[in-house]
């Protein structure tokens, strides 16, 4: 991407200006606080942000940890590929579950994917901020996935508990970044703000970013709830009297925990075909999410609470 | 998984038509516009329906819209376009737009990037924010209200800001049978208050958001408008600034240091061309050096442009930190510790000149302050007027002194080295944003003079430590009657003490200030620079001041700078002090004579992290001055 453009003074191109004004965040972040840490989730939008914080403070390595909170309800798939990033690109990475959830064996399917991903998501992450005193937290959410994501600063202040208030945003003018924290207080910086769904796929096919193999089509072991394919990823999945899985030609337009993860039927294998496939698709990438449609303006209540 | 998406890419790059298609995407420009103007003017709707126009609202969200715009004032689509962009649950509620809000959205030739700005007085800082980075601003008037105070308030600070462009979208121009009259009108007065705000190209367009006339398509229920409709207007209007022909600027963000072999300094080009082989200056020690290398991952660069983050690495061993800016000789930046500036305010508690801020330029953060206030200017008339303070959403003409001197250009030749930001040194609050007009030089010719007698020297012979002891408390709370017996104490044992008391220094020094907030603010700041000064001829100086505020107790620390600095609170009840009342100043207040008594209409911020505590409703202030001379003299 970041190409020497030659001799000819221009204009940067809609991704190049996007690259650039990443990878002044992610600076900004390590200059400007003790101790930062990135979180990892594995989707491909983690991909992008670990490729840029590459790309920031190249030829050093990254100078911050990378954090996934592990429910134990991830795809097989997304854990070994992320040790693999890790091994390749000499990162720092540190993994949490919530003790309490593992001991109380919280899960989607007994406690209700609210509870669970109170539990096992939102309780969890605060555990592994709280115990790595981090004061900044670098994720990957994008503006354009949701609502009340798209009101959010790019450095977005959180009290002592975590929470973030709405109306109390600091105003964020040019460039300029207001880091400053009072003790116990931190930041979430979010680089990819201004990112689309289509920029991120874009730059993923013209960087060559590796992505974990769940976003091709494939044929995969899927049962049908409430409308939504759910792959069944290992034997911890509860099958109603008669239910048996299928095999099917699916992908998944986002990942996370695979009993709340819907896959889409596709034939798209490849990511170009990924790519043709989301001009012409109709719906928002958000939808195959199941936490979000629990209730109305529930992602802004997660987040207040401190979900990412 | 590498690999396979390696071999997947090749595969691809044999399809010329994604290949082609995804050139173009890679390729296209990109435009950063906001949406301002009064409430209920229909931005939100406007943003809606340019998502819906261009086929960019998605099954499940038009399904969900559907949903919810039941009840609720809707199009012929059935459809509240608003719904679409008000993110926040409590604006839903209200039915308002409360923040500033990303959209984003992309037609064949152009991405859009568009910052939904509220309407509302109170939140006129967000508008600012959506405008300082946008190239364009649609500013929205109600064809049947015409041009309101909030439409001459937030064209103002789009020329504050320095947005160049603007489209005058009258909307709901259905509501006044799509008048031609009605439209020429409003746009002749509005072109008649805009002469003087210096925008480069200023288009009208008469549109009704919630019917969709004029906005993709020519509407034919206004054939009298000769003009382009709104969306092909904004992809094509020229509003590209070459960044890269201005001077280099390139503010160093992060010093790399991998190792003891590679030391970079990385950041983004704010402006101009660095090439390999430049010689770079760095702006505020004027040290020169070549740059041999320019780093990335993707391989050495030969130039980097404006806007490119790269890492550069130079010939020779200079001192470069974070902060530092680097430029080329013949073309560099001012270089100062005063600047003129104008500031609009964006915190509920007013700005005061004497308070020290914390200032951000680039990536220079540095304590600051207000030396003055030259005027308000009244946003709806443009008209200056004096000001003594600046409040919320309020813009000043001000002079500010940095305690170092920054590197900065006028805001008007560079944008992004001409900005700044206040923050609350308590808070941590961003409480306005200032675009510099042009450097003091006042403050450059201006040195210390050394001398031989030092302070050191002044201390020997009257064998002490020269120290500053700062009372603060409530009036009546005991800080002169401790103060007293310390000083008689320190006489008695020989040493040289004298007491600063604030209300005979209001007899004399600071007779011309009063009790406001801004003379408060000057009453320390005047006192602690007399306490400096004292202390710095040797002597040990007992402040005795209410100084209600912790920013100037944490400013009159820094003014005695290498001077040994204690801060005591003498913590007595309100209704201790009261209760005394020696002056009978309390009495007063409580009838109404006295404006603004700390502790009865005006706040009194206790210290959080005082040196001594003292507490005045338990101990006599005999045994309280022995504690604090023990402390003192040890």
């Amino acid at each position: 991407m970041g190409q020497d453009i030659g001799q000819t003074p221009t204009q940067l191109s809609h991704l190049h200006a996007l690259e650039s004004e990443s990878i002044e965040i992610l600076r900004e972040v390590a200059a400007s606080f003790d101790r930062p840490v990135m979180m990892y989730s594995i989707g491909k939008d983690s991909s992008v942000l670990l490729h840029l914080a590459r790309k920031a403070f190249f030829p050093s390595r990254i100078p911050f940890p990378l954090l996934h909170v592990n429910t134990t309800w991830k795809f097989r798939e997304m854990i070994a590929f992320r040790d693999r990033m890790a091994q390749e690109y000499e990162f720092d990475l540190i993994t949490h579950t919530n003790p309490d959830g593992l001991r109380d064996n919280i899960n989607p399917f007994d406690h209700g994917s609210s509870r669970y991903t109170d539990i096992m998501k939102t309780a969890a992450l605060r555990q592994a901020l709280d115990a790595g005193k981090y004061d900044a937290a670098i994720g990957g959410a994008r503006r354009d996935e949701e609502k009340s994501r798209a009101k959010e600063r790019i450095f977005s202040h959180r009290n002592a508990q975590h929470a973030w208030d709405p109306k109390n945003q600091r105003p964020e003018l040019w460039r300029l970044f207001n880091t400053r924290l009072n003790p116990g207080e931190s930041m979430r910086v979010f680089p990819l703000s201004n990112w689309t769904e289509l920029d991120i796929w874009t730059y993923i096919y013209s960087e060559g970013i590796p992505i974990v193999p769940l976003y091709f089509a494939r044929h995969r072991p899927v049962v049908e709830r409430q409308g939504t394919l759910i792959m069944v990823d290992d034997e911890r999945m509860p099958l109603a009297p008669g239910e048996a899985p299928r095999e099917e030609m699916v992908r998944f337009r986002t990942l996370g925990c695979y009993p709340l993860t819907g896959a889409i039927r596709s034939d798209a294998a490849t990511l170009a075909e990924i790519i043709m496939e989301m001009q012409a698709s109709r719906t928002s990438e958000r939808q195959g999410r199941l936490i979000d449609s629990d209730q109305a303006g529930s992602m802004e209540k997660k987040k207040q609470e401190g979900y990412f | 998984m590498l690999k396979a998406t390696q071999e997947t890419a090749l595969d691809v790059s044999a399809d010329t038509d994604i290949a082609l298609w995804l050139e173009q995407q890679t390729g296209k420009s990109l435009l950063r516009f906001l949406t301002c103007g009064s409430v209920d003017d229909g931005k939100s709707t406007l943003i809606g329906r340019l998502l819906y126009d261009s086929q960019l609202i998605l099954d499940d969200q038009l399904a969900s819209l559907k949903n919810e715009s039941r009840n609720r004032h809707v199009g012929e689509e059935g459809i509240d376009f608003s719904l679409l962009v008000d993110g926040l649950t409590a604006e839903r509620e209200q039915g308002i737009t409360i923040d500033v809000a990303y959209r984003f959205f992309s037609t064949d030739k152009r991405k859009f990037i568009v910052a939904d700005t509220p309407g509302h007085e109170q939140y006129t800082r967000n508008m600012a924010t959506g405008a300082s980075n946008a190239d364009l601003a649609l500013l929205l008037v109600d064809a049947r209200k015409g041009l309101l105070t909030q439409t001459r308030r937030h064209s103002f600070i789009l020329s504050l800001i320095g947005v160049k462009h603007i489209v005058l979208v009258v909307n709901k121009i259905d509501l006044v049978d799509y008048s031609q009259e009605v439209f020429e009108r409003i746009e002749a007065e509005y072109r008649a208050f805009a002469a003087e705000l210096g925008f480069k190209s200023l288009a009208a367009v008469p549109v009704s958001a919630l019917r969709g006339d004029n906005i993709v398509q020519r509407s034919e229920r206004m054939p009298w408008y000769g003009g382009e409709p709104l969306l092909p207007y904004l992809e094509t209007v020229e509003v590209g600034e070459d960044r890269a022909q201005r001077p280099l600027r390139f503010p160093v963000q992060w010093v790399n240091r991998p190792n003891l072999d590679f030391r970079g300094f990385s950041g983004t080009v704010a402006s101009g061309v660095v090439k390999v082989g430049d010689e770079v200056l760095v702006a505020a020690s004027r040290k020169p050096a070549v740059v041999t290398r320019i780093v990335t991952m993707d391989g050495d660069f030969e130039r980097a442009v404006a806007g490119q983050a790269v890492t550069l690495v130079l010939d020779r061993e200079i001192d470069i930190s974070r902060g530092d800016v680097l430029t080329h000789s013949g073309a560099t930046p001012e270089y100062s510790n005063q600047f003129q500036a104008r500031l609009i305010w964006m915190n509920d508690e007013p700005a005061y000149p004497g308070r020290s801020y914390l200032l951000k330029i680039g990536s220079q953060t540095v304590p600051a302050t207000i030396t003055g206030l030259k005027h308000r200017t009244n946003v709806n008339t443009l008209e200056k007027s004096a000001a003594r303070t600046l409040e919320l959403n309020e813009v000043g003409t001000v002079t500010v002194a940095t305690d170092k001197p920054v590197a900065f250009d006028p805001y008007k030749d560079n944008g992004l080295t001409g900005g700044f930001i206040l923050i609350d040194r308590i808070s941590n609050r961003t409480l306005g944003a200032g675009t510099i007009d042009y450097g003091l030089r006042r403050a450059q010719n201006l040195t210390y003079q050394s001398f031989d007698v030092n302070r050191e020297v002044r201390a020997q012979m009257k064998a002490q430590t020269p120290r500053i002891v700062w009372f603060t408390g409530l009036s009546g709370s005991g800080k002169s009657t401790i103060a007293n017996f310390i000083e008689k104490r320190l006489t008695a044992e020989g040493k040289h003490a004298y007491i600063l008391d604030g209300d005979n220094v209001r007899h004399g020094l600071n007779k011309d200030l009063g009790f406001t907030d801004t003379d408060r603010i000057e009453n320390i700041r005047r006192v602690a620079e007399v306490a400096r000064l004292m202390a710095d001829s040797g002597l040990i100086v007992l402040v005795s001041f209410i100084s209600p505020f912790r920013n100037e107790r944490r400013m009159a620390r820094e003014i005695a700078g290498d001077i040994d600095f204690l801060e005591v609170y003498v913590d007595t009840p309100l209704e201790v002090c009261e209760a005394r009342d020696p002056k009978g100043l309390y009495a007063k207040a409580r009838a109404g004579q006295i404006k603004n008594f700390t502790g009865i209409d005006s706040a009194f911020e206790a210290p959080e992290r005082a040196d001594i505590v003292l507490h005045g409703a338990e101990h006599d202030p005999v045994d309280l001055a022995d504690e604090l001379y023990v402390r003192l003299i040890g």
